[in-house]
């Protein structure tokens, strides 16, 4: 196995400008979406299954009246001990040579399970291919030498591209600076991989708590192959039930229709 | 090619970049093979510039069969490093949208509605008008401030607007025309 | 801008006054980078934005008040003895001695002497140097004297108090402190910072006299000319600079040639007479403008005839023919036909409603653009009936800079050369195109009059290659760039141009008619190299290095591929850098000279903009402003509303000015227009209460054309929404995502609510002010069920007025009210 690849994405960095949103948009010809009002400048609310990279807005009023307003592009972690992959009844999810955990389109079944498995509701199912979809780093470009579209876009190295064991002595730095800089709160996400899931490949430098930034504390894996209750159980549930049907409809195949 | 060897990342060895310059535009074939296939392999690279803001973001264009198929930042610009924002990152759709009209389009007085029309006709039409205009509200000659006839060779009933998104040489161009015809409206986006 | 983004990096303080890092993020990692080199970064800004999230300090200000804090700013560095003595008194006009007639607004209740209430206009005969026997200016480089223009000034501004500045912009005392102690706190031999602007300062009644005093307090600091220091400007379009430099403005010729006026320039003799001065780089100015008419009219321009001068249009009044002018004639009837090339009035110009009202009476229309624009469709705008609008209406559609080949020149005066990537589709053409046959036709239409007045059109030529359906644009750049009309030799006879040769320097430009060049400060962007083929420096792509950072092998900056301008003032008088960590360009005496007995050079990391042979001993070799006739940097600068920018609130405002009894700015242009369609609140208006600012996004661009309509763009906001703070919406029961009504005396419009804490009301001296903020990129245009994409027109909302100097509108501040609902 070749040395891991991973993305950083330094929070302190980010300027919310979106180039990351649109250049996988871009590169990955994931379609038009009608957004919806999040009361911010956030679009979309979730990732979706044409939105692998999302840019979060929050506010942050301070009891001094200073303002922050924290940006994060947010996108699929890569988990070392991936929920996704784990789920996964067909092998369709793999983990490739540089780490990186991809979705084999050729393979899917659209069983959903990775769906609901995801504590990060990452990935999301497509209705036109019947398939779950997620970001892979942009594995055909990683494959040919190139870093991902986001990364390659970002104007400010908010979002780093590399390898893992790089950017984890590079993010232990810089987090060290940011703290000595008075930035208190400034924490990795997902860089131990002694830590949660093993460790995440793509990992965080963030200026709040990570409840701020809507990710979970200490994310947990499900059991292999069963859907457990995580905070997008609810929702991921209705899903598999409704999206399973169109996916037995759409390609006519029996081999995803057991748990439809 | 210097251009995309920065943008390429080495693996363990496994990937390397040699992309040969073509006699215009680039040529991306002999990046070595690998096992998923990269859809810019093998088209034409041309160098561009970012059509939105005056950060000027050099941009690479990947063409193939007559059609971009991507557009990303040049990693050799000095001032920008390869980088975009999400407009330079959209460029693609300025060229590839349905959206687009790809036909003149004629709106009679009154009319509710367009009608298609050749390129000839739109062009020897608009000519008409500007002759017209010409020909009824120039000014050649006029008293001054002192009460002395000053040749003016001036056309006020004409105005000219853009842009700041037209090409140098179609500005100066366009400076060329519209002053050479004694137009005096003559503003672009600057001025707003 | 005087500087280079690269170059940012550099600077020890960077205050961003405009949003740099939503307007221009690719730009904005140079911030990022200084930042990491342990700049400080502040961010000057009504709203808390993008920018703000990324800077050391956020500096709230209410919108209209730029000189005010400016002013703070000059006092501060003045009082506490923070600016750069020795660069302003050898580089700047600040030791020069002004008519002891002068007054100052601080004696004159905000007035300068010479104003004529009646005409609304200054004489500003006063406004100038004391000079001495030989009419040199009178100096006293001790700046003691209170004639100076450093006591002058000083005394000017001593009236721009912390205090002051607090009850007018709103600032909090600690806030502003801290900012002057930050940005002033970094001048000197050893340090330098920077000041982006770019529509936040222009927008305004007041928009030149902001830029000037964010000029005087970087030359008051010795940041011009100097690595992380400068004057950057940032501008919005790909090809802004450009269409400024090839001048697509009503006042100018390319090159910033004095467009001809008729009382003050009725022959060539009269204006080279006025428009040639005694000193400085424009001695040159005859030579040209002489090469411009020969580019133009080529060979039926000689010297008997003036070179076709007499053909030129002359203008009736230097206040004529501006952007407002055209829609203010255009709704009067004067003008008939119009050409919007790229360009989207309908949507981006100000008081939209009065736009769309004045091309609806236009006899006919060419509208050439990407997408078919809401001023393309100006017939059937909401609320408009078709069939009432009798305008004939012609759009072609035209190619994005992917499909053909150009130029472009960026914020850094850089022209950069785009490849043509693929054909346009369909009969979609380029503008270039358009415009050659257009002209062809023109000429035919036009061929075999004898009539004077058609010489000129008939003795153009736009023919350029051998295809004349696709104009070759490197020879229209080589024509820009200038070329020897004949051959041309030096004093010993030898050839130095061939007929036809792209000439290398506009200092080889000569007012004889030998030499013809289209626009002057690009002249060597195409050269002749040694194999007699034409090189074309725009699309030179060497990378920067370690040994050039400023990357001068990446295309062309013009003037002479000079990165950073007035780069001189990076050395000292003597012509060493004033430290070794801000050097630049320096005199090396050592160095071969220009004769081969002779030595010395300025020699460095950039092309001097300097001559390159003038010892820092030699008379004016000290002199770094070499654009400017008497050499030296302005504070005292004349522009028609004063000579030192004063303080004046915005035309629509909701307090009195606090500095003097002068409202607004006396001199600005107010148009008249009939039907109402112009009206202005009052000051402290009740029913229009609250300061409204309109600006950009990061995911939209301009009037919207090119962002709209692409999906990929146009579903990164759900859709069009005005900015209020939680202190305004609680007042008025507006909950985030409400519908409400936002009006002015012009209009009003439908947006969304985005219920915000980065916005606050500013606390004016116990006054509470509110203010909202509206993006203005929507239109009636779009994609159909994407609703990001179509919305009400910000622009309904402002006045038709402007800054007196060049009759921009102001868009950044001015009044409206907000109501609840669709009212």
């Amino acid at each position: 196995m070749a040395r891991t690849l991973a993305m950083f994405t330094d929070t302190s960095l980010c300027i919310g400008c979106r180039a990351c949103q649109v250049a996988c948009k871009q590169w990955n010809e994931l379609g038009q979406e009608v957004p919806e009002w999040t009361g911010t400048y956030q679009n979309h609310a979730h990732f979706t299954d044409k939105t692998f990279r999302l840019v979060r807005f929050i506010e942050e009023p301070k009891p001094q009246g200073q303002m922050a307003w924290l940006l994060m592009s947010d996108v699929c972690k890569h988990c070392a001990d991936a929920g996704c992959l784990n789920a996964c009844p067909t092998g369709a999810i793999e983990r490739t040579a540089f780490g990186t955990v991809n979705i084999n389109q050729d393979v899917c079944n659209g069983c959903r399970y990775c769906v609901s498995a995801c504590p990060f509701g990452v990935v999301t199912f497509n209705h036109d291919t019947g398939t779950a979809h997620k970001c892979s780093f942009c594995n055909d470009r990683i494959h040919n030498g190139l870093g991902p579209a986001c990364a390659k876009a970002c104007p400010t190295e908010s979002i780093q591209f590399g390898f893992r064991d790089d950017l984890v002595a590079k993010a232990t730095k810089r987090v060290a600076a940011l703290q000595a800089m008075g930035f208190k709160e400034a924490q990795l996400y997902g860089a131990d991989s002694q830590g949660f899931l093993g460790g995440l490949n793509a990992f965080f430098l963030l200026l709040a708590k990570p409840a701020t930034y809507n990710l979970p504390d200490n994310p947990q894996v499900p059991q292999r192959n069963v859907v457990r209750d995580s905070v997008f159980s609810l929702g991921s549930a209705l899903l598999v039930g409704l999206g399973a049907i169109f996916a037995f409809r759409r390609r006519g195949e029996g081999k995803e229709s057991d748990h439809a | 090619m210097s251009l995309s060897r920065r943008d390429f990342f080495k693996i363990g060895g496994a990937t390397a970049a040699g992309v040969a310059t073509g006699a215009r535009g680039l040529d991306l074939a002999p990046v070595e093979a690998a096992a998923t296939s990269l859809k810019i392999k093998e088209a034409q690279v041309f160098r561009s510039v970012c059509p939105y803001c005056a950060v000027g973001c050099g941009q690479l264009i990947y063409a193939r069969d007559g059609k971009i198929i991507d557009i990303e930042g040049d990693p050799d610009t000095p001032h920008t490093l390869g980088r975009l924002c999400p407009k330079g990152a959209a460029t693609i759709q300025l060229s590839n949208n349905p959206l687009r009209p790809i036909k003149p389009l004629y709106r009679a007085p009154g009319s509710d509605h367009w009608e298609e029309k050749p390129l000839e006709w739109m062009y020897e039409q608009v000519a008409r008008r500007y002759y017209e205009a010409r020909e009824k509200h120039f000014i050649e000659k006029e008293r001054g401030k002192d009460g002395a006839e000053i040749t003016v060779n001036r056309l006020e009933a004409i105005a000219s607007l853009g842009s700041a998104c037209a090409d140098n040489e179609e500005c100066y161009l366009l400076s060329k025309l519209n002053r050479t015809f004694g137009i005096v409206y003559h503003e672009h986006q600057a001025r707003v | 801008m005087t500087t280079n983004l690269i170059d940012l990096q550099y600077a020890d303080v960077i205050m961003a006054t405009s949003n740099m890092a939503e307007n221009h993020p690719v730009g904005f990692q140079w911030v990022m980078k200084a930042k990491e080199r342990g700049a400080k970064f502040i961010h000057v800004d009504p709203r808390f934005t993008r920018t703000s999230a990324a800077a050391d300090l956020h500096v709230p200000i209410r919108s209209g008040t730029n000189i005010a804090f400016f002013g703070g700013l000059i006092n501060y560095a003045i009082q506490r003895n923070l600016y750069f003595r020795e660069y302003v008194v050898a580089y700047t006009n600040a030791s020069f001695l002004i008519d002891p007639e002068f007054k100052t607004a601080t004696d004159l209740g905000g007035l300068f002497t010479g104003f004529d209430p009646g005409k609304k206009t200054y004489d500003r005969s006063s406004w100038k140097y004391q000079l001495d026997g030989e009419g040199n200016p009178r100096r006293d480089p001790t700046l003691k004297d209170p004639s100076t223009v450093f006591q002058l000034m000083r005394r000017h501004y001593s009236r721009y108090t912390v205090e002051m500045v607090e009850k007018i912009c709103g600032i909090p005392k600690a806030i502003f402190e801290e900012c002057a102690k930050l940005f002033c706190g970094n001048s000197g031999p050893e340090k330098t910072g920077t000041i982006t602007y770019a529509l936040n300062l222009t927008q305004h009644t007041t928009g030149v006299e902001n830029i000037r005093a964010l000029c005087m307090l970087q030359l008051l600091l010795g940041n011009v000319g100097r690595p992380g220091g400068g004057v950057t400007a940032l501008r919005g379009h790909a090809n802004v600079q450009g269409a400024t430099d090839l001048e697509l403005l009503y006042h100018e010729l390319p090159g910033y040639l004095p467009m001809p006026l008729r009382d003050a320039h009725p022959d060539l003799k009269t204006w080279l007479d006025r428009e040639t001065p005694k000193g400085g780089f424009w001695v040159n100015r005859p030579k040209f403008m002489v090469s411009l008419l020969k580019a133009w009219y080529g060979a039926a321009a000689t010297k008997d005839n003036d070179w076709g001068y007499d053909w030129l249009p002359k203008r009736a009044s230097a206040d004529a023919y501006s952007h407002q002018h055209i829609f203010v004639d255009m709704y009067n009837g004067i003008i008939k036909g119009f050409l919007a090339l790229g360009q989207n009035p309908a949507v981006g110009g100000p008081n939209a409603k009065l736009a769309r009202a004045a091309m609806q009476k236009l006899d006919w229309l060419v509208v050439k653009d990407i997408f078919v624009t809401e001023t393309a469709e100006v017939w059937k705008a909401p609320g408009v009936d078709p069939k009432s609008v009798k305008t004939e209406v012609f759009f072609l559609p035209a190619a994005p800079a992917a499909e053909k080949d150009g130029s472009l020149t960026n914020t850094m005066r850089l022209i950069q050369w785009h490849e043509k990537a693929v054909t346009p589709p369909g009969e979609v053409t380029s503008d270039a195109e358009f415009v050659t046959s257009l002209a062809s036709r023109l000429q035919k239409l036009y061929a075999g009059s004898k009539k004077p007045r058609d010489r000129g059109l008939l003795s153009a030529s736009f023919t350029y290659g051998d295809n004349p359906k696709e104009p070759d644009m490197l020879l229209v750049l080589k024509e820009i760039n200038g070329y020897a009309t004949q051959e041309i030799t030096d004093k010993d006879g030898k050839v130095v141009y061939k007929p036809g040769q792209a000439l290398n320097t506009f200092a080889h430009m000569t007012d004889d008619g030998k030499t013809a060049g289209g626009c002057w400060i690009y002249t060597g962007v195409t050269v002749e190299g040694p194999d007699g083929k034409l090189v074309n420096k725009a699309a030179s792509r060497k990378p920067a290095d370690d040994k050039d950072y400023l990357g001068h092998g990446w295309g062309f900056a013009w003037p002479a591929n000079r990165r950073i301008l007035y780069n001189r003032a990076s050395a000292d008088l003597s012509g060493k850098p004033w430290s070794e960590k801000k050097k630049l360009i320096w005199w090396d005496p050592a160095a071969p000279g220009n004769e081969p007995d002779k030595k010395g050079k300025w020699v460095g990391l950039d092309v001097p903009d300097f001559n390159p042979f003038l010892a820092p001993d030699a008379k004016n070799g000290d002199k770094p402003f070499i654009m400017r006739t008497d050499l030296v940097g302005a504070f005292f600068g004349p522009l028609n509303d004063g000579p030192f920018p004063e303080h004046y609130e915005p035309m629509e405002s909701p307090v009195r000015n606090l500095l003097s009894r002068q409202q607004s700015n006396p001199v600005a242009k107010v148009w008249k227009v009939p039907d109402q369609r112009n009206e202005l609140a009052e000051v402290g208006s009740t029913k229009y209460p609250y300061v409204i600012t309109t600006y950009r996004l990061t995911e939209h661009h301009l009037s919207g054309v090119m962002s709209r309509y692409l999906p990929m763009l146009a579903e990164l906001h759900h859709s069009h929404f005005a900015e209020i703070s939680h202190e305004l919406a609680k007042e008025l029961g507006i909950d985030n995502g409400d519908r409400v009504t936002v009006s002015t005396p012009r209009g009003k419009i439908f947006v969304k609510a985005m219920v915000t804490h980065r916005l606050k009301p500013f606390d004016l001296g116990g006054r509470k002010v509110h203010q909202i903020g509206i993006p203005w990129h929507w239109g009636y245009k779009g994609i159909e069920g994407l609703p990001g994409s179509r919305g009400d027109i910000t622009n309904d909302l402002s006045a038709t007025v402007g800054d007196p100097n060049v009759y921009i509108q102001e868009t950044k501040a001015f009044l409206c009210n907000v109501q609840k609902g669709e009212v």
